[in-house]
């Protein structure tokens, strides 16, 4: 079966064609570098994405930390990570790269702070 | 009266960062940089998606994460002042500069001025759409900063007029916060934005994208109801019997961006009407010698990675502005 997608690995946005058997990817075309091979291939295995969103915080200087994970998770799990997100409250200043949830719900990824955070002046 | 300073560079984004470090390292010893925010960092701050940095970083990082690098860097240049909360009012063609900070209003005769002031969005007033003014109407940056850096929601269930990156970015923020994003509504027959946010932002989650049509009317009272919606053709006229109607509390519009540039009109440079740039035979330079612009008050860019690199440009330009008049002045002594 053929299967068009674009590549999202950067903003060249390349049209591959994958060939796939079931869910295993057979051949691609159209990628302008190796990323889209590797690309195409967890698309078709297991779409993987990362979670980008922001923690509520108490008594910090922006009511709001921008977090993210550290590797891609599943696509099929982000609202799921978006819910146990919502219940969080951050109340300790924090560096970027700082670990909010280590093993973010078991998905082997952590989140982490995408910005420095510190107490509220 | 004003006190001297040497390079005087008006706003923190990732524009103004870029400026003051390649300034300072062309030789500028004495420069101030000044921000109107509580912080460094411009836009970036509510950009907190991925999709900065691939260039010059070599890694995808958020807008926080690639704005916090360059703020570590102006934060170890000594001779670089920053004042926040710092909103200049006032510039002259002789770069006599005034500004507002907490509790004061200061005045600076700058050697020279670099421009980093940002864009702000185009909003409805400027497409024209008919119908009620209720509320429920924000332009897509907006409603990022609102739920990025306020932490609230603009509504329940929105539609999109644009396919900008902004509000392709919004989409995904705001079905990803729990709203139903109902529609991207684009006149033009291809996305705005780039070919990886309709995947990553509307196909993920189902988003429909409809090409070459446009909103023609948003009803509501006090808040908004529904919008209405037709197919267009290729000279942007409705097709009859095309219409048909999406129930919303919430539109966000996202047509693009222009350049700020208030300050460099009032200093009397020469403007482009058409798309408020700087009128100069080169990017970064304006019609006033020794007063510059860089990054999207200069021209709009896609990439910060391109604002970062031009910008440190604009530093290098005002180094050898200030180097040069330094070298004419000695001589006429
Ligand atoms: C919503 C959005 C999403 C984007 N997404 C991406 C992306 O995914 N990837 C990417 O590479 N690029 C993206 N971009 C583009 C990129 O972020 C911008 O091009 C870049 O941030 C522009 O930098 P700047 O410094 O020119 O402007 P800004 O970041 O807007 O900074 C201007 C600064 O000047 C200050 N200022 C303005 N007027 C005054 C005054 N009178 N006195 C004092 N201070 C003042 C403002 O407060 C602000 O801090 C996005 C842009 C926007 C708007
Ligand atoms: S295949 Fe390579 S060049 Fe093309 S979009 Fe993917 S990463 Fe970019």
């Amino acid at each position: 079966m053929k299967r068009l997608m674009t590549c999202i690995e950067c903003p060249k946005g390349c049209r591959l064609t994958a060939g796939v058997g079931g869910r295993r990817l057979i051949s691609v075309t159209g990628q302008k570098c190796p990323r889209g091979k590797k690309y195409a291939k967890r698309e078709v295995e297991s779409p993987m994405r990362t979670l980008t969103t922001t923690v509520l915080t108490s008594r910090l200087e922006l009511k709001m930390l921008p977090v993210r994970t550290n590797k891609p998770i599943p696509k099929s799990k982000l609202l799921e990570a978006m819910k146990a997100v919502k219940r969080m409250t951050l109340i300790s200043p924090v560096r970027t790269g700082s670990v909010i949830a280590p093993n973010f719900l078991g998905l082997d990824a952590d989140l982490i702070a995408t910005r420095d955070l510190g107490k509220k002046l | 009266m004003a006190s001297k300073r040497e390079l005087v560079i008006v706003g923190g984004g990732p524009a103004g960062m870029a400026a003051a470090l390649a300034a300072n390292k062309s030789g500028v010893r004495d420069i101030l940089l000044l921000e109107r925010d509580q912080y460094l960092g411009g836009i970036l701050n509510q950009c907190i998606h991925p999709g900065f940095g691939l260039h010059r970083f070599k890694a995808e990082l958020t807008g926080p994460e690639y704005a916090g690098r360059f703020i570590k860097m102006v934060g170890d240049s000594p001779e670089i002042e920053v004042s926040l909360r710092s909103f200049v009012v006032k510039l002259t063609g002789e770069k006599l500069l005034s500004y507002l900070r907490p509790g004061a209003f200061e005045e600076i005769e700058a050697g020279a001025v670099i421009l980093a002031t940002g864009a702000r969005e185009r909003t409805r007033e400027m497409i024209h759409i008919p119908g009620s003014r209720p509320a429920g109407v924000y332009p897509a940056g907006l409603a990022q900063k609102m739920i990025n850096i306020e932490g609230w929601l603009p509504g329940r269930e929105a539609v999109i007029v644009g396919s900008g990156d902004i509000g392709l970015i919004m989409a995904r923020r705001m079905v990803m916060e729990g709203m139903k994003v109902k529609a991207v509504i684009e006149i033009q027959k291809t996305s705005r934005g780039l070919a990886r946010n309709v995947v990553q932002c509307l196909e993920d989650y189902g988003i429909p994208l409809y090409l070459s049509h446009k909103i023609t009317k948003i009803h509501g009272a006090d808040r908004v109801e529904k919008v209405d919606v037709v197919e267009v053709d290729k000279n942007f006229n409705e097709k009859p019997g095309t219409g048909f109607a999406l129930a919303c509390d919430t539109v966000l519009v996202s047509v693009g961006l222009i350049p700020e540039n208030e300050l460099l009109e009032l200093a009397g440079a020469e403007i482009d009407r058409a798309t408020n740039t700087p009128i100069a035979p080169e990017v970064n330079l304006t019609s006033i010698a020794g007063i510059f612009a860089c990054g999207n008050a200069c021209k709009i860019y896609d990439l910060v990675d391109w604002v970062s690199r031009d910008s440190e440009k604009a530093g290098k330009m005002a180094a050898e502005y200030l180097k040069t008049r330094w070298n004419t002045q000695t001589q006429i002594l």
